[in-house]
């Protein structure tokens, strides 16, 4: 870099060996000096933007990465089941259960129930296999005193679930701390007993569902927001300064607005006893038993976010529109271009860094969508952040919400690269 | 003996001025957690001169987790969940409580026998019962009024629009008791397929008239504005709207599912001989009975039903109030904890599923 930088250094020490290398006033080779200094400038803007880069990776990088490999890292039966899990390993899939394994189980039950960790492993087992989760923890409670061989006929006396073909091809899927699980289930799919891939029974698919639904209604919302944003952005832009600030000011008090105030205040207006309604009644145009349904469905959704990301929309657009400058449309008018033709090859085209910028906040910040989803969204209206909402605090499976925030992620960034090949990140304007 | 042995106890205890004699208690603050204070800890510091220190959290059980994680406990005693105390003690992080030191009922029957069926267990002993129950708007029905889990139903009978929480959990349970299955064996048909598939059908029938709460505020609310007429709540938010703020809303509670909360000592507990001489003199009956004079939620032990008085503040007797009254209990369900960690994710899902279908 810093030979780079100048010329000079970079062709002192190899050039002309004739007048010798050009030095300094204290007869240091210049280019040495001149990449000391550089180095130790750089080091200096270094230490300057080093507690923002701890910053960003203890808050932000470490623990989305610890969340991500959850998705594919659980080692809640491997770690506490060591003896099983050597079987396991040990032997082929479809192995049938023998004697080894069975004494195996019993000797692993009975540690984690003495170190009562015997939940943890049950839960693992749940996820991928629904009711065993009370299965181990009622069998720890009754091997914590004791189990005497043979433990198979033990085992199955004390519940004769643990015959069940399928609990044991679970255990073995769980018994390699890296797994796919979560994230085939995520995508609606299952493993059968012998390990292959199949749909989820019908009436438990939900989540590809879910994700249709949550990039079809960002695009919605972006669409909404650009129709809505676009000439108010213009007017902001154009108006005298006086003017345009108190517009200003009314685009950016909502925005300052607490989000669950915003949200409420639309539970109010929209509801079926609430304000429109009841305008609308007075009006005349509906009666009082036709009463509209506009919240607590996708309408009250798409109303809600799409007020409340609309300022995302406008100020990109706003600080864009503010450098265009006005002669150019008059020039392409005075041409003989009409009003549209002047706006669609003129106008239109310099606004799109705003626009570009505008539409990836709102649809980003869309498809992550939650609290607002949550209140208003009724049925119809849930977003998948809502089903991440769920595996992290009712649910407690992170491991679940981790495989389907890791999959949004994908997407966004997947979205991220097409709109960088179509329009060009470098095209985008924040402000 | 014994008494000599009493009363060198004694002696050492006065021999020992309360010192560093204290207890960390953590609770979920607001008017449960004044609860607490009011009931439980002023009139044991007053009686044992241990200080009791109090402390919030948005849930309990989460900073336990973390504290017995890190090994740097700094609670002795924390009031949380019942389905939070299993999942708690099956992962080994709090102590082990002795049902011994429960005390006995003041006409002596044995705690045990005195404690309602699940309020004890390893390592938790029940506090208050809340529960999910049915409540209407009275103005909104003349003639008839909704009485049984069937009626809510009912949608003829009974016009306007439901809420219900959104989620599996208790829907599935109410949906069976209103198909006409006995509380007593609501799990049971819900263990089998045929027993879901029933329950889902029930919740169709009445499936476009619903609108999903999320947050236990909104009940209330809805039924306050008008959106809804019948509502599927916590008891106490209802209770609350209709005592403290004098809406006409009445709980129907054939049909109510209860759950409990209750005291937990976590794991490295550092004043746990202290501790568990709180769980003591907080589970007997007259400190149980005056915390629900406090609060709509029942005392989990029989004898100390006959002694809650007064709301706090009022001259209404808070008894017919309670989960726990007597009268309420006679179609009543207990939430099966066991039956929802097993089945949580496969139901909340197919629930999921239905709901957007």
């Amino acid at each position: 870099m810093a030979q780079a930088s100048d010329p000079h250094a970079a062709s002192a020490p190899g050039g002309d060996a004739n007048d010798g290398p050009l030095t300094t006033a204290d007869g240091q080779p210049l280019g040495r000096a001149l990449r000391r200094s550089q180095r130790r400038a750089k080091r200096r803007a270094f230490l300057l933007v080093l507690p923002l880069l701890a910053f960003i990776l203890i808050t932000f990088v470490v623990p989305i990465a610890q969340m991500l490999q959850r998705s594919f890292y659980n080692d809640g039966f491997s770690a506490n089941m060591p003896q099983l899990s050597a079987w396991f390993a040990a032997t082929e899939r479809g192995t049938d259960p023998d004697d080894a394994a069975w004494a195996a189980l019993a000797a692993d039950l009975t540690a984690t129930a003495e170190a009562r960790t015997i939940g943890v492993v049950g839960t693992r087992i749940n996820y991928d296999m629904a009711g065993t989760r009370s299965l181990f923890t009622s069998t720890g409670r009754k091997v914590r005193d004791g189990i005497e061989p043979p433990y198979r006929e033990a085992l199955l006396e004390i519940d004769e679930k643990w015959g069940n073909p399928r609990l044991w091809s679970v255990m073995r899927e769980a018994s390699s701390p890296v797994t796919t699980n979560f994230y085939l289930a995520s995508l609606d799919r299952t493993r059968d007993d012998d390990g292959n891939i199949t749909m989820a029974p019908e009436n438990q698919q939900v989540y590809v569902m879910l994700f249709q639904r949550t990039f079809g209604l960002s695009l919605l919302i972006t669409v909404a927001t650009f129709v809505l944003g676009f000439p108010i952005a213009h007017l902001l832009a154009t108006l005298p300064m006086r003017r345009a600030n108190l517009l200003m000011i009314l685009v950016l008090l909502p925005f300052w607005t607490s989000l669950l105030v915003r949200t409420t205040s639309w539970i109010v207006l929209l509801q079926q006893q609430g304000v429109v309604n009841d305008l609308l009644i007075w009006a005349g145009i509906i009666d009082a038993n036709g009463r509209l349904q506009m919240i607590y469905n996708r309408t009250g959704t798409i109303i809600a976010m799409t007020h409340i990301l609309l300022p995302f929309m406008i100020l990109p657009l706003y600080s864009v529109m503010r450098t265009i400058n006005p002669s150019y449309v008059r020039a392409a008018r005075s041409l003989g271009a009409t009003s549209w033709t002047a706006f669609r090859r003129i106008y239109f085209p310099q606004t799109l860094p705003g626009l570009g910028a505008g539409a990836l906040l709102v649809f980003i910040l869309a498809v992550g969508y939650y609290i607002t989803p949550a209140l208003v969204g009724g049925s119809s209206g849930q977003l998948i952040s809502n089903m991440i909402a769920m595996h992290m605090t009712d649910t407690l499976n992170w491991s679940m919400a981790a495989a389907l925030a890791a999959l949004l992620l994908g997407s966004v960034l997947a979205l991220y690269w097409i709109y960088d090949r179509l329009v060009g990140i470098d095209n985008l304007k924040l402000g | 003996m014994k008494k000599t042995l009493i009363l060198t106890t004694a002696l050492a205890g006065l021999a020992l001025p309360a010192a560093a004699q204290e207890v960390d208690l953590l609770s979920w603050g607001g008017a449960y957690g004044n609860s607490h204070l009011e009931a439980y800890a002023k009139p044991f510091e007053a009686e044992t001169g241990i200080k009791v220190n109090m402390q919030d959290a948005d849930n309990p059980a989460t900073p336990i987790k973390a504290m017995v994680e890190a090994g740097n406990v700094s609670v002795d005693v924390a009031s949380v969940e019942y389905a939070d105390a299993v999942r708690l003690c099956d992962e080994g992080l709090l102590e082990t409580i002795d049902p011994a030191i429960l005390a006995a009922a003041e006409d002596g029957t044995a705690a045990a026998d005195d404690f309602i069926a699940g309020a004890v267990t390893d390592c938790f002993v029940g506090t208050d019962v809340y529960s999910m129950v049915l409540a209407f708007d009275d103005s909104k029905f003349a003639d008839a009024k909704p009485s049984t889990p069937a009626d809510f139903f009912d949608l003829a009978a009974f016009p306007g629009k439901r809420t219900m929480r959104k989620g599996a959990k208790f829907n599935l349970e109410l949906a069976l008791m209103a198909d006409g299955v006995p509380a007593a064996e609501v799990y049971q048909v819900l263990g089998t397929p045929e027993g879901v598939d029933r329950a889902f059908a029930k919740l169709d029938s009445i499936k476009n008239d619903v609108i999903w709460w999320e947050a236990g505020a909104q009940p209330p609310q809805l039924l306050a504005d008008g959106e809804v007429t019948m509502a599927f709540a916590f008891n106490g938010r209802i209770f609350n709207a209709a005592q403290a703020e004098g809406k006409p809303f009445k709980i129907i509670w054939d049909g109510q599912i209860y759950e409990m909360e209750g005291w937990v000592v976590p794991k490295g507990a550092p004043n746990l001989e202290d501790a568990l001489k709180f769980v003591t003199f907080s589970t007997s009956p007259a400190p149980q009975a005056r915390a629900a004079e406090f609060i709509s939620y029942g005392p989990p032990r029989k004898s100390a039903a006959a002694l809650v008085g007064n709301i706090e503040g009022t001259e209404v007797p808070m008894g017919p109030n309670l989960p726990t009254s007597a009268d309420n209990m006679t179609n009543a369900l207990g939430s099966n904890l066991d039956f929802w960690v097993d089945h949580d994710a496969e139901l909340n899902e197919r629930f999921n599923s239905w709901l957007a279908s």
